[in-house]
């Protein structure tokens, strides 16, 4: 136990003095960095608008409320779009990041060596891109629309459910596998009645899990052209009708809201 | 139900369904046939468009063969560096004031009142995108960093403060509790009875948490809040696919590196 002798008086510390020093040292580093950051981003900010800020703020809000409620008329399509994008987006994605998580698993791969690689190496690469990203390019390759919208999400949700899948593939129970096996079952026999029923529950929480991401990814990819609500978000704010776009921040508030309740209500159920 | 051997005897075995109320089952299943079908409806595709895109999105995929890492390197070393600042800064200021809210949203620590204030800021955090908030934060503060790394400092609140505070709601009671026994103020007593604890976690959640500010920081630029996703605009609109490669490898190399640098430092503290 590290003790301090002060004045012949026994102290209790938590730490000895080598270790206080190490640490001492690294959150002073970790203090430099953060100054030097902070004086870049300082550099680059006009500290005048900063100080108007408060001005800024007030008046926006004053020009964004009342909503203007007639407008809720005219959101019914777009909020839809943003359903169908998020809906059929989680659909596609679980259709590919099946197979891929089959392939990515260690106890299902065909090979370690060749394949295993390649799926991992798709999950990270969409996993990484944000599907703002994706709907940017995909806007520019297939034109803009909910098409590129639901594609954007699709492929960015591949990763991400891919991933949690193959893990829980790995932690599968094997005597069950081996019970299957054992009974003269080919290797699809051994998937279908092994494998598939000990990751349905994780396989649906992950559907669920996921549709709830995408709901409220969808709400912003009409800033980019791809369709859904962020569409007339943009064009709101393009022509700044503050009211209008208080209303649209207060129906995507919503969307959000109902999709986590539905969310959290049906893994409540799986679990 | 009688379920006997005899009655077992010659019938084929069938598999348990996934949802045992039938009713329920054919329900869901064709609600969702007629949903999907609706949802595809009302998806007008212009095959036209999308097929004239195909020789794009051919040079796209080619141009990942041959990235182009020269010709704007300035512009992609600028946006990359200011992409880490807003990372770095936000992350530790979203932490220092994730742990205050933390404390407050845990039921065991806070009282009622607290606790509900705490909660709804979490709750608000939340539900707001990034893309959103930066878009009012540019509004309010001007372009450049600064609305950047105030929206991945909100965020970051709500992520961590919320998995923090429910780590600190399964804590061991007991050790606080002896901690608490020995005549401890309230603030040794967070500090000895209850730091130690979620300790591990907290390191764990910083550490994720700062490879998904990094990835949300590549696109705060596409509605003017700084960053590298300001140069990636910028490209796809000149139709530079290679630089857009560039740009986007790198992205990936560096999510990558992170998550396993957080990999190796999340395995050593637990």
């Amino acid at each position: 136990m590290p003790i301090n002798d002060r004045n012949g008086v026994k102290v209790w510390q938590v730490r000895d003095r080598n270790n206080q020093l190490i640490r001492w040292a690294m959150w002073m580093a970790a203090g430099i960095i953060f100054y030097v950051s902070w004086m870049k981003i300082s550099d680059q900010t006009t500290w005048f608008f900063v100080y108007d800020a408060p001005r800024i703020a007030a008046d926006i809000g004053g020009r964004a409320l009342p909503p203007r409620w007639g407008y809720i008329s005219q959101l019914g399509k777009p909020i839809w779009d943003t359903l169908n994008i998020a809906t059929l987006g989680t659909v596609f994605a679980l259709m590919m990041a099946v197979p891929i998580a089959f392939l990515a698993a260690r106890n299902t791969t065909p090979s370690k060596l060749f394949i295993r690689p390649i799926a991992l190496l798709v999950i990270v690469s969409t996993r990484s891109i944000n599907s703002l990203i994706w709907a940017l390019l995909l806007v520019s390759i297939i034109g803009p629309g909910v098409f590129a919208g639901m594609i954007a999400i699709s492929i960015r949700s591949i990763g991400f459910c891919a991933k949690l899948l193959y893990e829980a593939i790995e932690e599968i129970d094997e005597t069950q596998v081996e019970a299957i096996t054992a009974t003269g079952a080919t290797r699809w026999q051994v998937m279908v009645y092994g494998i598939v029923p000990q990751i349905l529950p994780a396989f649906a929480g992950i559907a669920v899990f996921r549709w709830d991401i995408n709901i409220r990814e969808s709400t912003v990819l009409g800033l980019v052209g791809a369709g859904g609500i962020g569409l007339q978000l943009q064009s709101s704010l393009n022509t700044l009708a503050w009211p209008q776009v208080s209303l649209i921040l207060a129906v995507i508030l919503v969307a959000v809201v109902i999709g986590e309740f539905i969310s959290a209500k049906v893994r409540g159920a799986i679990i | 139900m009688n379920v006997t051997l005899e009655t077992q005897i010659g019938t084929p075995w069938k598999k348990p369904p996934f949802i045992k109320n039938s009713t329920l089952r054919w329900g869901l299943l064709i609600i969702a046939v007629v949903y999907f079908f609706m949802a595809l409806g009302s998806m007008d595709v212009n095959w036209n468009r999308v097929y004239q895109g195909l020789e794009r999105g051919r040079r796209f995929v080619a141009a990942f063969l041959h990235p182009d890492f020269g010709s704007r390197a300035s512009d992609i070393k600028e946006g990359m560096m200011e992409s880490v600042i807003m990372t770095v800064t936000s992350t530790v200021v979203g932490i220092a004031i994730s742990i205050p809210i933390a404390l407050g949203a845990a039921r065991n620590i806070a009282p009622l009142p607290v606790y509900l204030v705490c909660r709804f800021i979490i709750s608000i955090s939340r539900a707001l995108n990034e893309i959103i908030v930066a878009i009012l934060f540019v509004a309010i503060f001007g372009f450049g960093p600064l609305a950047g790394f105030l929206t991945l400092s909100f965020a970051t609140i709500g992520f961590l403060a919320k998995l923090l505070a429910e780590e600190i709601e399964d804590m061991n009671k007991v050790q606080a509790e002896a901690v608490k026994a020995t005549g401890s103020s309230w603030l040794q007593w967070i500090n000895f009875g209850v730091q130690p604890q979620i300790m591990p976690r907290l390191i764990g959640l910083s550490i994720y948490r700062l490879d998904i500010n990094f990835r949300e920081s590549a696109v705060l630029g596409l509605v003017g809040a700084g960053g590298i996703g300001a140069t990636l605009n910028t490209a796809f609109d000149r139709y530079e696919f290679d630089t857009v490669a560039a740009i986007l490898l790198i992205i990936i190399v560096v999510v990558m590196v992170l998550e396993y640098l957080s990999g190796i430092i999340r395995a050593r503290v637990q």
